[in-house]
Order: C-alpha cells, then sequence, then structure tokens
C-alpha cells in the first residue's frame, strides 16, 4: 500500500502544495491531476523516490521511502517526461540494458515478444535515432511489459501515442490493475480506465 | 547489473567513436607540441618529458569529464539509474571504470610512443607507463565526483576543470615525481606506492560521494 501524509512540495521559494494526502490499494488507480505548475511532476517524482518532501512522509506497506530505499526501487518502475532511452542504441539494446538496470534481465526473445506486443516488431534492430517520438516512447513503455513491478508511476504516459497505441497502454494498465497492480498516473486527456478502485488527487 | 552498465558504456563509446578519439588526439598534440616548439635539444626535452606528459594526461582526461554523465542526465536514462535497486555507488563505479577504459587506457598505452619523442630510456618509458597506469583512475574517480557536481549547471565544463583541477595536484606531483627519480637514479617505488594510496582512497569514496551528489543534483 502506498501512503502519503501531510506531503508537501517547495521549489525554489515558492509552496507548490502542502497537506497532500493519499492512499493507494492492491489494485488501485491513482490519477493526479490539476493545472500546469501545480506540482504534478514533482509529486511523481516524491513518489518514485528521486526527491524528498519539503515535509511530511510517503510511506509503501507503512514503511518510508527514504528508509526502504532499494527494497522500494525493486517494485517500482517510474516512467517520466524523458523517456530514458539512449538514441545511439537499437531497441532491442535498450529494452534489455533498461530493465536488466531495473533488475529484470530479459532474454532477447522475451525483449522481441514485448517489443510486437506494444507495436515495435520489426524495428528491433534499428537504433532509437531514427523512431520518431511516438515510437520512443513505446521503447520507454515497453519497459512495463519488461519488469514485473507492482507499482507504475507514469508521468502524462499518453503524450506522444496515437489512437492505436493509446488504447493499447489502456488495455494494458487495466490488465495491471486487474492483476493486483497499482498504478499511478497524471494525464490531461480524458482516458476511461475500468478499475475497481479509482483515487482522484487534485492538486490546485 | 554493474558488468551491464560497463557494457552499455562500452557500446555507447563504440557506437560514438569520436568522443573517443578526440581525447586521445588532443594528448597527442600537446604533447608533440612542445618538442616543436623548444627544439631539439636532447637534455631539455628529457627533464621536461614527465610533466609535459603528465599535464597534457590531466588536460585529455579533463576534457571527457563533462561528457561522463550528461549525457544521461538529458535523455533521462541517469533518473532511472537513481531509481533503480542496485547500490547508486556501484553504478557510479561501474560508469567511471568505463570511463576510464576509454578515455584513461588509451592514454596509458599510448605515452611510450610519445616519450620516445623526447628521448627517455627504456626504463624510464616504464616507470611513466606504470605511473599512467596506476594514475589516470584517480583521474577519473575524482573526476567523477565535479561532474556530478556539475550536472546541469550552465558553463559546467569550466566549473569542472576548477573544480577538479587542484585535486589532480598531487597525482600530478608524484606521477611525474616517479618518472623523474628513476631518470636520476633514485628509487622511485615511494612515488608509486603514494599514488596507489590516492587510488585506493579514492577507489572507496568517490563512488560514494559522486553518487551522493548525483542524488543532490537531480532532486
Amino acid at each position: 500500500m502506498l501512503q502519503g501524509i501531510e506531503v508537501a512540495c517547495v521549489r525554489g521559494d515558492r509552496e507548490l502544495f502542502k497537506g497532500v494526502n493519499f492512499s493507494l490499494e492492491m489494485g488501485g488507480l491513482l490519477q493526479v491531476s490539476g493545472p500546469n505548475g501545480s506540482g504534478k511532476t514533482s509529486l511523481l517524482r516524491m513518489m518514485c523516490g528521486l526527491s524528498l518532501p519539503a515535509s511530511g512522509e510517503i510511506r509503501w506497506n507503512g514503511v518510508s521511502i527514504g528508509t526502504l530505499s532499494e527494497e522500494y526501487f525493486a517494485c517500482t518502475t517510474y516512467i517520466g517526461h524523458l523517456a530514458g532511452v539512449k538514441d545511439d542504441l537499437t531497441v532491442t539494446e535498450n529494452l534489455c540494458i533498461s530493465s536488466a538496470m531495473a533488475g529484470f534481465e530479459i532474454s532477447s526473445d522475451d525483449a522481441s515478444n514485448v517489443l510486437n506486443t506494444i507495436g515495435l516488431g520489426g524495428r528491433e534492430h534499428l537504433p532509437v535515432k531514427v523512431l520518431s517520438q511516438g515510437q520512443r516512447r513505446r521503447v520507454a513503455l515497453a519497459r512495463l511489459l519488461a519488469c514485473n513491478t507492482t507499482l507504475w508511476v507514469l508521468d502524462e504516459p499518453f503524450v506522444a501515442l496515437d489512437v492505436a497505441a493509446v488504447q493499447l497502454l489502456r488495455e494494458i494498465l487495466e490488465r495491471h490493475l486487474q492483476q493486483d497492480g497499482m498504478v499511478v498516473m497524471t494525464t490531461h486527456q480524458e482516458i476511461d480506465i475500468n478499475a475497481s478502485l479509482i483515487t482522484q488527487l487534485q492538486l490546485s | 547489473m554493474f558488468l551491464w552498465i560497463i557494457k552499455r558504456d562500452l557500446l555507447l563509446a563504440v557506437r560514438r567513436r569520436s568522443d573517443v578519439l578526440i581525447t586521445l588526439f588532443f594528448f597527442v598534440i600537446v604533447v608533440s607540441l612542445f618538442p616543436l616548439s623548444v627544439g631539439p635539444e636532447m637534455n631539455l626535452l628529457r627533464t621536461m618529458a614527465p610533466g609535459v606528459v603528465w599535464v597534457a594526461a590531466l588536460l585529455a582526461s579533463m576534457l571527457s569529464l563533462n561528457r561522463m554523465f550528461s549525457s544521461d542526465y538529458q535523455d533521462g536514462t541517469l533518473e532511472q539509474m537513481l531509481i533503480s535497486p542496485q547500490s547508486l555507488s556501484f553504478l557510479v563505479l561501474g560508469k567511471t571504470l568505463a570511463h576510464w577504459l576509454v578515455t584513461g587506457l588509451p592514454l596509458v598505452l599510448m605515452a611510450p610512443v610519445l616519450g620516445i619523442q623526447y628521448d627517455l630510456p627504456g626504463d624510464a618509458l616504464f616507470v611513466l607507463v606504470i605511473s599512467l597506469l596506476i594514475g589516470t583512475p584517480v583521474l577519473s574517480l575524482i573526476g567523477a565526483i565535479g561532474a556530478a557536481l556539475t550536472l546541469g549547471l550552465r558553463g559546467g565544463g569550466v566549473l569542472v576543470s576548477l573544480l577538479v583541477l587542484p585535486l589532480y595536484i598531487p597525482i600530478l606531483i608524484f606521477g611525474s615525481g616517479a618518472v623523474e627519480a628513476n631518470m636520476a637514479g633514485v628509487d622511485f617505488a615511494a612515488h608509486l606506492s603514494l599514488i596507489g594510496a590516492f587510488f585506493f582512497v579514492s577507489l572507496v569514496f568517490a563512488p560514494w560521494v559522486a553518487a551522493w551528489s548525483l542524488r543532490v543534483s537531480l532532486e
């Protein structure tokens, strides 16, 4: 269970938000919304342990994520604005290396299965620099399928994706939620995700 | 995991050979400029050889430092390393080792060839290579701290030189000192032991400090 208690965020001398509380159960989806500059990305970066809250605490199964650190990182996948793929490596190399760094070593067969599912079949051996923005995004999202983590923290996952890919990602998210996974995401698009437990978190 | 990061960085270096060659050619050119400008006076050249080679190695390794983390920072892969379930210090150590293999080792291998321009005797060339072999990893390790501290700053390239060059001074003194001692017929083992000591201290502390600086830089 992921829990936020009175979380506050300060950027420079400006307070973005304070007193944010949330809790996310197994199989739950937490949608963070708010206008530009309200601190959605900052909150997501705190949730995955990239930065610390100015005050308050984020807990994973009752223990502060700062204390858990590596143990917590092993069960989360974060996909932010930056895709985290190397331009000079091929699609398969990117996927294999990024999964290995996340603690899941996959074979090249597994990698090509995942890439087929995500719609990059036939492009496995192209360097990422020749791919379009949407395809790069797909390379990043392929990590969700390759790594068997519980909590997915997704910052604007639908950006740059075409209609088919949006549909595909929706199905992937729904399947993950059905299997007791947890998803935290921000999006400006109206996308209906069928899940038994959806929590909205509005930042102003 | 440790091997994955080394493999990745070496693969990237192979794909972007120009980065590696720039460092090496810079080293070769700087070292070759001195005999050309000073003239073919053997005694003078022999005296200044260790210092010149070491200063050039220092500057060449400086040149590649700001690339150590910045490309990973820009495309978001560094973010992913920070939240990987592996210890970040180990990752930094892996990256530093890859950096040394790509930029430090070629300098070590090239040094004896350049030493001939300065008419260095055979055993002095040998001591020069050994001192560079122990000393250049220290340059990469200390450089990693500087690169991590200046990550994402404007003008980081110049700042990293100002931060790191003073820390390189002891290595420079003992590195060129070892070769000078050998040429003067004195025992040079003490110089090498001291560089070795710097190597082990920085091997333990530098990855840890650099990892900590990376977390601060990315927050």
